[in-house]
C-alpha cells in the first residue's frame, strides 16, 4: 500500500495483517529491546497543523521504536506561521527525502494533496471533520484484544458525531469488521445523514443499555461555529456517560482528549470498564503496523535481482 | 513466475525424518554439556515444524524436555519496501531465559543467508545466548553472506533457476521436498 488516507482504502484482510503486526509490536515491548531494525536509515516526517499530545508522540515513538529517523514539524514555530502554504511546506520536506510523512491536518483531503505533491508515502493522522483512520484501527485492536472478535457486537457511538473524524472513521472501520454500530446523540450534532455509512442513528441514549461497547466522542468546541447546544450543562444531563446510565458489563472507550464532567463522568473514565489507558497504549503499536504496511511494495525488484527506484511515481503538480 | 510443472523429489518423508534423526543425535554430541541448557527455536514458518520434530526426537534421546520457541523475523528482514504487501507475522515465542544458553536455530532451506543474519539479530534481540547454532534441512548453496550451518539434513546444489520447496505434512500434507525449474522474474524469489 502506498497511503493511509482512510479507513475507506483498507478491506478487511489488510486490517487483518495490520492488526496481527501490532500483535506482534506489542510482544516486542515487552522485551529488554523495544526495537526492530524495519525502518533502519529511514525518515519519517511528522507534519502537524493541529495541536495533539497522543498521536504525534505516538507515532513519533512508533517511528523510533521502528528504528527511523524522525523529524517532527508543527505548524507553530515553522514558516507555516510566516504563511508558507502547504504545498511548499511539503515540497521543502520532500527535499529530504523521506519515506513516510505522517500529516494531521484542520483541512478534510490535506493528506490526499499531500499524496500527489511527494515521493513519500503518506498517512493521515486526522484531516478535519473527515477521517482518523490510526485511532479508528487502535480501537479495533483494543476491541479485539478484549473480546476477541468484532462479529455481532453492539457498538454505540455517543456525542458530537458531526464534527468528530473519529467516528467517521469508527463506524466504517467497526462495520467492516462485522460490528452493529449506533450512533447517538443529540439532532444537532447526531444528522440523521449518517445513517448513509451503514449506521442506526437514535437521538435519546434510551436503549443504550443494549450496547456492549459505548464510544463516547468528545465534544468539539473548537469546531463548532454555530451554536449546536444550549449549554454543557443541559447536554451532559440529556447524553453524559456515567455509571447511572450505563451498566458494569458494558466496555467504555474514549479518543481523548477528554472533556471530564462533560461527555462522560470522571468516575467512568477512572472505572475498570473503561479501555481509555488501552486505547493510548494501543496507539504505538497499531502505529508501528501501519507505517510497516504504507512502506511495504513502495519499490520494486527487477528480474535480475536488481533493485529500482519508487515504483508509482506520482505525478507532481 | 511460471513453473514448467516438473518436479524431482530429493527428500521423501521417511528421508526427512531420518534426517532430523541425525541432527538430533549431532546436537547432542556437539553439546557435551547439553544439561546447561540448549534450546531449540524455528524460525517461521516451515523451520517451527521442523524445530518441534527436532525438539521431539531430543526429548526421547534425553529423557528431558529442552525449552522450545519460534521466531518470525519479518522485521528484521532489509527487503520491506521491496515485498508487495506487508508481511503477515507470526507470533514469536521466546517464553524462556535465553541468557547463556547455546540456542539452536531451525530453518528448511539454507540460501543466502540473508533469514539467518536476520534471525540472529532478532534472537540477540531477546536476550545474550552464550553460543547460536544453526541446522536446516536442505543447504542449497548460493551464500550472500558468510553464514554456515552446524547441522545439515541435506547438503544439495543447486543452480539459481532451480526453487527448492519443502513441504510438511502439518501445512502442505506430505513431507517431501522437491526442486523445480523456475524463469521470469521470480526466480530469486
Amino acid at each position: 500500500m502506498r497511503h493511509l488516507l482512510s479507513i475507506e482504502d483498507l478491506d478487511r484482510d489488510e486490517i487483518e495483517r495490520i492488526l496481527s503486526a501490532a500483535a506482534f509490536f506489542a510482544d516486542v515491548a515487552d522485551r529488554p529491546i523495544k526495537k526492530v531494525p524495519s525502518f533502519r536509515g529511514r525518515l519519517v516526517i511528522n507534519l502537524f497543523y493541529e495541536a495533539s499530545t497522543r498521536t504525534r508522540s505516538s507515532f513519533e515513538l512508533a517511528a523510533k521504536r521502528l528504528s527511523a529517523d524522525v523529524l517532527n514539524v508543527v505548524a507553530s514555530g515553522s514558516s507555516v506561521e510566516k504563511g508558507e502554504s502547504l504545498h511548499d511546506t511539503v515540497s521543502t520536506l520532500s527535499a529530504y527525502g523521506p519515506d513516510v510523512i505522517v500529516i494531521r491536518s484542520p483541512h478534510a483531503g490535506a493528506p490526499g494533496l499531500v499524496a500527489g505533491w511527494t515521493h513519500a508515502a503518506v498517512v493521515n493522522a486526522g484531516d478535519g471533520k473527515h477521517q482518523h483512520p490510526t485511532q479508528a484501527l487502535l480501537d479495533v485492536y483494543v476491541l479485539r484484544q478484549r473480546l476477541g472478535s468484532l462479529e455481532g457486537c453492539d457498538i454505540w457511538i455517543v456525542g458530537d458525531v458531526l464534527h468528530s473524524r473519529v467516528a467517521r472513521s469508527c463506524v466504517q472501520a467497526f462495520i467492516k469488521m462485522g460490528a452493529e454500530v449506533t450512533v447517538a446523540g443529540p439532532p444537532t450534532l447526531v444528522p440523521t445523514e449518517l445513517a448513509a455509512l451503514g449506521c442506526n442513528v437514535r437521538h435519546t441514549l434510551e436503549h443504550i443499555g443494549e450496547a456492549d461497547v459505548v464510544y463516547a466522542l468528545r465534544l468539539q468546541q473548537e469546531r463548532m461555529s454555530e451554536d449546536f447546544l444550549p449549554s454543557l450543562r443541559e447536554y451532559a444531563a440529556n447524553y453524559q456517560l456515567n455509571s447511572r446510565r450505563l451498566k458494569a458489563r458494558q466496555l467504555v472507550m474514549h479518543p481523548g482528549p477528554v472533556n471530564r464532567g462533560v461527555e462522560i463522568s470522571g468516575e467512568l473514565i477512572d472505572s475498570s470498564q473503561s479501555l481509555i489507558i488501552e486505547q493510548v497504549r494501543a496507539g504505538i503499536v497499531v502505529r508501528m503496523a501501519v507505517l510497516v504496511e504504507v512502506l511495504s511494495g513502495t519499490r520494486v525488484r527487477d528480474p535480475g535481482g536488481q533493485r529500482l527506484a519508487v515504483s508509482a511515481e506520482p505525478q507532481l503538480a | 513466475m511460471t513453473v514448467d510443472g516438473s518436479e524431482t523429489v530429493v527428500l521423501d518423508e521417511d528421508d526427512i525424518a531420518r534426517a532430523v534423526t541425525r541432527i538430533a543425535h549431532e546436537v547432542i554430541e556437539r553439546n557435551t554439556d547439553i544439561e546447561l541448557g540448549v534450546v531449540i527455536v524455528g524460525i517461521h514458518r516451515r523451520g517451527v515444524h521442523l524445530a518441534q520434530r527436532l525438539h521431539l526426537e531430543l526429548t526421547s534421546l534425553l529423557g528431558a524436555e529442552l525449552p522450545l520457541g519460534s521466531l518470525d523475523i519479518s522485521f528484521y528482514r532489509d527487503d520491506l519496501d521491496l515485498r508487495p504487501d506487508a508481511p503477515v507475522v507470526n507470533a514469536t515465542q521466546l517464553d524462556f531465559a535465553m541468557d547463556g544458553t547455546t540456542v539452536v536455530i531451525v530453518d528448511d532451506v539454507l540460501f543466502t543467508g540473508r533469514t539467518v543474519r536476520a534471525a540472529i539479530d532478532a534472537l540477540l534481540d531477546y536476550g545474550r545466548p552464550a553460543r547460536v547454532q544453526l541446522a536446516v534441512l536442505v543447504d542449497r548453496g548460493h551464500r550472500e553472506l558468510p553464514i554456515r550451518p552446524d547441522y545439515v539434513g541435506k547438503n544439495l546444489p543447486t543452480s539459481l533457476d532451480e526453487r527448492v520447496n519443502v513441504r510438511v505434512s502439518e501445512l502442505d500434507g506430505a513431507d517431501e521436498v522437491t526442486i523445480s525449474q523456475v524463469t521470469g522474474a521470480g526466480a530469486l524469489a
